[in-house]
């Protein structure tokens, strides 16, 4: 029997699984305490997706307020929708607006690499097009546990043919992430999913349901029971009895990419012809959390008819449909009148379009189901106000001894080992090349694509006309910010902002990830608040805002949680793609390599540590962000003036695994001549430090603007297009052979 | 030069295909997989992508659309026709080209950089190519496998029909490094890799695609 709110009024004893769904007492009793009764399944179902940590950011808001609090008013400007929207936009000139998002999808990718990695990527690219943009590229993050262990050869495999499998067939370009190993990261794996999307400004989209008599209008994939999750408690005590044992479905949902390619061009359409009045995507939570934020966003109630739902599965009961997390959907409000033009371009598109509702009087959200009412609920209690908690802090105990283990009593190769440290690092799992991984990704279709990986940062061209594009780049090292989250934070930032610059853009905005233990974990906890305020106080410093993010906690094996990993996404503009700056050197005859920056003796989470000794301890590189902002605008001013021909950043591995990457991309030799301490000067990790190469014809103009405007530079080397090697005076040289061995062996040995 | 792409459901490299026929001062005209109407065009490229998701068989949907019955009777009559990775799928399913396209041998989907050497430069698409130059184009998909009978096989290779092959470590599994053969006609032809990804030196690997539009260009203004 369906659960109506009739029959909620008249047993108001009945016991119900909030426990089992994930609610706590006292969530319980106020969801009782707002009805004024208990609710019924299908709201007990709405209430408790939605009241998740996932939907709600329950543990993380009283943080995440920070990044609002520090934002000015002239970091806002160029911001046209920020935080809590689906997706931030901000105005890029020209009359272009770009969204870009990066969300999680761990767990699912944990349980079912393939269809948890592949709906990822699903779900951010509609987060992207439920702002009224065109979806450009996607690039994705992603963390495993140690490489030669045998659940990440399951793992790994799987979410890179699902990221490949979902992205290729929906035919967006994957331009670039990251592939990082991590022991701590063995149970849970970490999978983001970035989208960067671009629209006329006057064509922004925002998930609106103002207007009485407006028409809701669900469209594309049918309805199942994938991804239904918890509520399945409440499906096997309804059917158990009545209908017999009834299959259950993985909760990982399973997603069509070919349905979703279909989805985005007859969105576009739709927004093109202007029949959408407001839109929302469907994603976690899936129609509970689209009806209820349409109608929260909106100035009226709504009310809607759960049975005319299309589904693929018999006997859903309400609070099924309302919980399933079947992909490829999208809910739209449209105005009555052009609800028949609405329903002509879904038919063009063979997309299944059903009106499922509309925009009432009033401030309820009235769902029926065959003419009953089963849910009957201020739609803002259901999407915005949801508990909030203040849980407590505590600074991990082992944080001074993590810290006092300095990497200074770390054994240190004697100067004729150095050579073969460079093959070794270059051949290490966290810094070999990422081919294995990127090949299976197409990074060419739409023709937009002026940087992917290998480069530090990906880059599409937007406009065809002016060549105006963007530039994006998404960094954390977790070692860091174990080490110091507050710096860390900082760092992950200074990295990102850093890669963006190293293309020749300007970066403007910033979007995160962030990727943290069990909330319930004081130090936990610690970890996150600190992240927070590095990387807020680090946006502001830079004068570049954070127009969205996503937490995911619970990040855990056991009592163990994951390095905190709070992935930092940059976007840059540049106003002409044609200047960019590419990775790979020997582009013009007669190269300098300069170093900018300043090397310091900084170990501490350094991959050699990690890699040679398997140590974590002391603290990490200093960060400093007025330098990070001088030598982005040096790399801008550059390029603009085509004084660089080539750069790259210098992060994990230091000046060595730059130099590696710079000859292999660019398919020449160096010669290069390091001073000081010749270790310190190859491996530091030391932040705020480019490997850039100019033309001899530019060498004094370059470095003459360096001295004037105050950045440390060195020469450290020329290009050789002669040479097939890598020499390091007074060391000897590696032919470019081997070194390509190395560097690009280790991935296709380790996986196949 | 008017020259159709056509899109199904599922096509990705519609809008490259259309560039890169601007490109080479083409006029591109979009051919929608429901229409049966080839709008006048001078020639038709069946491009990239999955069409109808691909979930039977690479294409095998594809050819019944109403869109494709008007390119093969055009494409019998003479008309030049280019298909590119599933637009070749599309077709050899379609009978306008032999063989078939199979899983990649490694399993993986692929995409790399991809050197060609063009074998055959009478083609109505390749004939602004030297005979045995060598290209540098993107190659992407999961299917690009070339399979024939022997008999097949042999009468491509008599016949000069193998208008690229792979050079290089064979990235797929093709039979003789096939990479695209033409019609025994030689104004049908279909490829893998990806000449239209290949106009643009900032946006592609090098601009050697190019050629193939251009070649385009010469056949439809000497027609």
């Amino acid at each position: 029997m369906i659960d109506t709110v009739k029959n909620a009024e008249s047993t108001p004893d009945q016991e119900q699984p909030y426990k089992e769904l994930g609610l706590k007492d006292d969530e319980y009793a106020r969801v009782k305490e707002i009805l004024g009764r208990r609710p019924t399944d299908a709201e007990l179902a709405m209430y408790s997706v939605m009241w998740s940590e996932h939907c709600s950011y329950k543990s993380s808001k009283v943080h995440l307020k920070y990044f609002g609090d520090t934002t000015t008013d002239e970091m806002r400007a160029k911001m046209l929708a920020g935080i809590g929207e689906n997706a931030g936009v901000v105005d890029i000139g020209d009359g272009w607006a770009v969204t870009f998002k990066v969300e999680s999808h761990n767990h699912p990718s944990y349980v079912e690499p393939y269809q948890g990695a592949a709906t990822g990527v699903g779900g951010i690219v509609r987060d992207v097009l439920a702002m009224g943009a065109r979806p450009l590229a996607v690039m994705d993050p992603l963390r495993f546990g140690r490489p030669d262990a045998e659940d990440t050869r399951r793992v790994l495999p799987g979410i890179v043919a699902g990221v490949g499998g979902y992205g290729n067939c929906l035919g967006l370009p994957n331009i670039g992430g990251e592939v990082v190993f991590d022991e701590s990261y063995q149970g849970n794996p970490l999978v983001n999913a970035l989208c960067v999307g671009a629209m006329r400004v006057e064509d922004l989209h925002l998930a609106h349901a103002s207007g009485t008599g407006n028409k809701v209008i669900l469209y594309g994939a049918r309805t199942g029971l994938d991804g239904i999750g918890g509520v399945s408690v409440l499906a096997s005590e309804t059917f158990d009895d009545t209908a017999g044992k009834r299959k259950k479905l993985p909760s990982v949902q399973v997603g069509d990419p070919f349905t979703e390619k279909v989805l985005i061009e007859c969105s576009l359409e739709l927004f093109a012809k202007g029949l959408v009045a407001g839109i929302q995507d469907l994603g976690g939570a899936g129609l509970s959390c689209a009806t209820s934020e349409l109608a929260s966003a909106g100035d009226g109630g709504m009310r809607v008819h759960l049975d005319r739902v299309p589904l693929r599965a018999e006997n859903m009961t309400p609070a099924e449909i309302l919980s399933s997390e079947s992909q490829e959907r999208m809910c739209a409000v449209v105005e009555a009148h052009n609800v028949e033009a609405f329903m002509a371009v879904c038919a063009k598109w063979d997309v299944i379009a059903t009106e499922i509702g509309e925009v009432t009087e009033g401030d309820r959200l009235v769902i029926t189901f065959h003419d009953e009412v089963v849910v009957d609920v201020p739609p803002r209690t259901v999407a915005h106000e949801g508990p909030v908690y203040h849980r407590p802090i505590e600074r991990p105990a082992d944080q001074d001894d993590l810290r006092a283990n300095t990497p200074d009593s770390l054994p240190r190769p004697a100067e004729e080992e150095l050579l073969d440290l460079v093959k070794t690092m270059a051949a290490s799992p966290n810094l070999a090349s990422r081919k294995w991984v990127t090949q299976q990704y197409d990074r060419y279709v739409r023709g937009g694509t002026v940087l992917a990986q290998p480069s530090d940062g990906g880059m599409i061209r937007i406009d065809e006309e002016t060549g105006r594009g963007v530039a994006l780049s998404t960094d954390c090292n977790g070692r860091y910010t174990r080490l110091d989250p507050y710096e860390g934070a900082k760092l992950a930032l200074a990295e990102a902002y850093r890669n963006v610059a190293t293309t020749g853009a300007t970066p403007v905005a910033v979007t995160n990830c962030l990727n943290f233990g069990s909330p319930e974990d004081p130090a936990v906890m610690w970890q996150f608040e600190q992240a927070v305020k590095g990387l807020a106080d680090g946006c502001a410093e830079l004068g570049i805002p954070v127009t969205g993010g996503n937490v995911s906690f619970y990040n855990q094996t056991g009592s163990t949680a994951i390095l905190p990993t709070p992935v930092v996404g940059v976007l840059g503009v540049i106003d002409d793609v044609r200047r960019r700056i590419p990775t790979g050197i020997g582009a013009e005859a007669g190269e300098t390599l300069l170093l900018l920056g300043e090397t310091r003796d900084e170990f501490g989470g350094s991959e050699w540590a990690h890699h040679v000794h398997g140590h974590l301890g002391g603290l990490p590189p200093k960060v400093d962000l007025k330098r990070e902002k001088l030598l982005g605008e040096v790399l801008v001013a550059g390029s603009r003036d085509g004084m660089i021909s080539a750069a790259h950043d210098l992060s994990e591995g230091g000046l060595a695994q730059a130099l590696v990457e710079t000859c292999l991309i660019g398919e020449v030799g160096a010669r290069v001549f390091p001073e000081g301490d010749l270790f310190t000067a190859l491996f530091s990790e030391s932040a705020g430090r480019v490997l850039v190469a100019v033309p001899r014809t530019e060498e004094q103009r370059f470095t003459d603007m360096c001295t004037a405007r105050r950045l440390p530079w060195r020469k450290v080397g020329v290009v050789d297009p002669e040479s097939q090697a890598l020499e390091v005076q007074g060391l000897g040289e590696i032919p470019l052979d081997e070194l390509r061995e190395a560097w690009e062996g280790t991935l296709p040995a380790l996986f196949g | 030069m008017r020259v159709g792409v056509v899109t199904f459901p599922g096509t990705l490299d519609d809008v490259d295909a259309q560039r890169a026929v601007r490109y080479a001062d083409g006029e591109a005209v979009p051919l929608w997989h429901g229409d049966h109407d080839l709008q006048g065009v001078d020639a038709v490229i069946v491009p990239g992508g999955f069409s109808y998701g691909d979930y039977l068989r690479a294409g095998a949907i594809a050819r019944f659309a109403p869109v494709m019955r008007e390119v093969v009777e055009a494409a019998n009559k003479g008309m030049p026709v280019l298909g590119i990775c599933n637009g070749f799928q599309v077709l050899t399913e379609a009978h306008l080209l032999p063989g078939a396209l199979t899983r990649n041998h490694k399993l993986h989907f692929v995409c790399r950089d991809q050197w060609l050497r063009v074998e055959n430069t009478s083609t109505a698409w390749t004939t602004r190519y030297d005979r045995d130059a060598e290209i540098l184009v993107p190659l992407k998909s999961g299917e690009g496998g070339y399979q024939a009978d022997d008999d097949t096989l042999k009468q491509l290779e008599d016949e000069h029909r193998v208008v690229f092959r792979y050079v290089g470590e064979n990235p797929n599994g093709s039979r003789n490094d096939i990479a695209g053969i033409t019609n025994a006609r030689g104004n049908v032809v279909g490829l893998m890799p990806h000449p239209e990804h290949a106009v643009d030196a900032l946006t592609g690997p090098t601009d050697d695609g190019l050629g193939m539009f251009l070649s385009l260009l010469d056949t439809v203004v000497k027609a």
